[in-house]
């Protein structure tokens, strides 16, 4: 009996892989929670949430203006997300913790993107799934292209990444210690606009909180090691973003949904009070 | 050869002269307390110090070489720390994060790192407390590890930017005995800053009282004198000596317990009656 419910989930499990969209989708899926869990981790650490946030919006000027003048809206989002990382780490970390400027770019950069649409009126079924993502129509093409895109990233940060720790948890001692803060702002604004560019393919510019920070905030409430924290956090994304494809395969619901319903789950249940069932190592 | 020499040192903040025409030899081992009011350039002498802020006049030597960002030789516990105090980091891994933290690369620690951070967690007691994730820990246990840091790569000179800020008067004594041990077991020389004169009493070598652009380096005795802080201060100080503690009056005020303390760091403008306080 148990055997043969086995065997039934086993073929289901296996249908779903049966298909080129469901492979691709899990392929991007991978690719984008490791990059967005890693990446994640030090944007909360950073305390620059708001700021990851407002770059994926930048991103959807960038998208819808790249269709406007005929580039795949995958580059147009990675140029301008790039481009205004850089602006927002030179221009000083301090910019990039004021809220209300940064929410001024974040409407404004939707208000362009509005503009760009209403120019290009063929695009407007699109704009659903740049907005909010539509990972299950993710081509074999753009797979490659996110999987560049995401070692590039990961590469970059963990070139880094030790000065960018020290920078975040002690900017002056690290500034005395020779550490250029400007310099790892402006690096690592640029590693999250990549990041963000590419989180966008899987849940969209208004949903890419659900990755870069959910997972990041849960693993950094589990667990008081930096290495940990940083693997948990990635583990998390990684789960979520698979868990959600899975679940939109059998409920046809859309996949950005379960994708947040889990992250919000897992930061909740990170939260909870008095959770004697986590370690502190 | 001297911890710090500043000859004749002008040093400025966004066109303000925060101090000018400073002289001033600290010796290899000495503990110095460093006061004066809110703006008077505590921090700004630090930061000079440390290569952070140059001098727009006048030469600073610390152990025998001008002073330059990233000296290894000097230990540094900056003011601004509340954003430390949620944090779900261990105290370990807090610490660790400043050994060789300019260096790029992944940051985990080797064995020479892990052996150097255990060490002065030993140094100041706190090989257990930095288990705990810094949320659960006290003002005066973040202290401590917070001064472990500073040891990392045994420097010989300690720069501590108002350890005392925020804290009770029983954990403000339990730093300042801390802190004076260390520096006589390790023969460092220590540069304190505090609103407060009265909890360095027992530690202090000299005292760096610092105000209206001016300083003023020597014993107790020396310096806290009325006509002394009333130069730095710019207006009629009274000193009053009570059951062996020190008060700095102006008028019927107490200055030292008029600064404010804050617990972010921040740095608040109060016009005080009857003394100017030079705040910024």
């Amino acid at each position: 009996m148990a055997r043969c419910i086995g065997t039934i989930i086993k073929g289901r499990i296996q249908a779903m892989f049966d298909y080129d969209f469901m492979r691709n989708a899990f392929a991007a899926a991978t690719v984008v929670a490791l990059v967005a869990g890693m990446v994640g981790y030090f944007l909360v650490l950073r305390g620059q949430t708001f700021a990851g946030h407002a770059l994926a919006h930048v991103g959807f000027t960038g998208a819808t203006g790249a269709v406007l003048v005929g580039i795949a809206p995958l580059w147009g989002m990675v140029l301008m997300t790039v481009a205004a990382g850089i602006g927002m780490g030179v221009m000083g970390e301090r910019l990039a913790q004021r809220d209300v400027a940064v929410g001024l770019v974040l409407a404004l950069s939707l208000g362009f993107g509005l503009l760009f649409l209403h120019f290009y009126t063929g695009f407007a079924t699109q704009t659903t799934a740049l907005l909010l993502g539509n990972v299950l129509a993710v081509d074999v093409g753009t797979v490659w292209i996110l999987l560049g895109l995401g070692v590039v990233s990961l590469a970059a940060l963990a070139v880094i990444s030790r000065p960018l720790l020290f920078a975040s948890l002690q900017p002056e001692l690290a500034e005395a210690k020779g550490v250029s803060l400007r310099l790892y702002a402006v690096l690592f604004l640029t590693i999250v606009a990549l990041a963000t560019a590419e989180c966008a393919q899987i849940v969209g510019v208004l949903l890419v909180f659900t990755l870069m920070v959910g997972p990041a905030a849960a693993a950094q409430q589990l667990t008081s090691s930096v290495g940990k924290g940083i693997l948990l956090s990635a583990a998390l994304a990684l789960f979520e973003a698979w868990g959600g494809i899975a679940l939109a395969y059998y409920t046809d619901w859309p996949a950005s949904f379960w994708i947040t319903a889990l992250s919000a789950t897992a930061y909740v249940l990170a939260t909870l009070p008095g959770r004697a069932w986590t370690s502190s190592g | 050869m001297n911890a710090i020499e500043l000859r004749d040192v002008r040093l400025a903040l966004g066109g303000r002269i925060i101090l000018d025409g400073v002289n001033l030899d600290i010796a290899a081992c000495e503990f110095v307390g460093v006061l004066g009011p809110n703006g008077s350039g505590k921090t700004t002498l630090m930061r000079a110090v440390l290569g952070l802020v140059p001098p727009g006049n006048g030469t600073i030597h610390v152990l025998g070489r001008p002073a330059e960002r990233g000296n290894p030789a000097i230990g540094y516990m900056p003011q601004v720390r509340s954003a430390i105090a949620p944090m779900r980091l261990s105290g370990w891994e807090f610490v660790a994060g400043a050994f060789d933290g300019y260096r790029l690369g992944l940051p985990i620690l080797g064995k020479p790192g892990r052996t150097e951070v255990d060490r002065v967690l030993d140094l100041v007691g706190a090989r257990d407390l930095a288990r705990r994730p810094l949320a659960e820990t006290s003002g005066g246990e973040r202290q401590r590890l917070l001064l472990a840091q500073t040891l990392i790569d045994r420097p010989r000179l300690l720069l501590l930017d108002e350890p005392l800020i925020s804290l009770d008067p029983h954990h403000q004594r339990e730093v300042v005995e801390l802190t004076k041990s260390l520096q006589t077991e390790l023969g460092i020389a220590v540069l304190f800053s505090a609103h407060e004169l009265n909890p360095l009493l027992g530690a202090l070598d000299r005292v760096l009282y610092l105000g209206n652009g001016q300083a003023a380096l020597g014993t107790v005795d020396e310096v806290i004198t009325g006509p002394v802080l009333s130069r730095l201060y710019g207006s009629k100080i009274d000193v009053v000596r009570l059951q062996g503690r020190i008060f700095v009056m102006s008028g019927s005020h107490d200055m030292e317990h008029d600064e404010h303390r804050h617990d972010d760091g921040s740095v608040h403008r109060h016009d005080h009656q009857g003394a100017h306080s030079g705040h910024v």
